[in-house]
């Protein structure tokens, strides 16, 4: 069916983004670059999450998704917080 | 903790209030579907400890209505009396008891409501006890 070749192009593409970033966060040269890609990480595990609960048809999921994109934001602001207290 | 950012602080007293009123809304609708007094416990300590970070840990402290250790014990002690009311009923304790009318916005109220109260502050009590110790004890 032409929407479940939707569905794998969407995950296909995620899952793409995924293993890009998880390649910047291995190889980083520097740690704020590292730090910078855990961040687009939860950006893009928002993305999953909003696309699982379409598919899904479960509204709840969503929920989830809007704690992550609150919080989140958190881990990256602690993160610089002690960078800068290292240097 | 000395440098302060102002974007920092200013998007904290515009993301505080909205976390915080999530984590009521997380906390009532807690009994029918997705949600809870534990969860949002959680959210709510996450906006003091996002508080701390953007002021600092004495600022939160004066913040709260209650200091943490409070917050544990007041909770506590709801939880433990939405249970003893049941056995002025002459039932076990624990029995869920419920109004039988659903109130405007909190809906269906009942012990395990007030129950589920208890548990919010008593999870947010045991994380801003933990969290704020920690994040005093500088170098």
């Amino acid at each position: 069916m032409i929407i479940d070749l939707g569905w794998n192009i969407i995950f296909g593409l995620l899952g793409l983004a995924f293993i890009l970033t998880v390649f910047r966060l291995i190889h980083g040269p520097r740690l704020p670059d590292r730090v910078v890609s855990l961040d687009l990480i939860t950006a893009e595990i928002i993305a999953v999450i909003s696309v699982a609960a379409i598919r899904a048809n479960q509204p709840a999921f969503l929920d989830v998704a809007i704690i992550l994109a609150l919080i989140s934001f958190l881990g990256t602001v602690a993160f610089a917080y002690y960078i800068e207290q290292r240097v | 903790m000395k440098a302060r950012s102002m974007l920092l602080q200013v998007a904290v007293a515009y993301l505080m209030p909205l976390l915080l009123i999530f984590s009521i809304f997380l906390l009532i609708r807690g009994h029918n579907e997705v949600g809870g007094g534990f969860v949002g416990g959680l959210v709510a300590a996450a906006a003091f400890i996002l508080h701390a970070i953007a002021e600092s840990p004495k600022a939160t402290r004066a913040h709260l209505p209650l200091s943490p250790d409070k917050l544990i014990a007041v909770g506590l002690s709801i939880a433990l009396l939405s249970g003893v009311l049941a056995l002025f009923q002459g039932n076990p304790f624990m029995t869920g008891i419920w109004l039988k009318q659903p109130l405007p916005v909190i809906g269906k109220v009942g012990t395990p409501f007030i129950f589920d109260v208890g548990v919010y502050l008593v999870v947010i009590g045991v994380c801003l006890h933990i969290l704020l110790n920690l994040a005093e004890d500088e170098r």
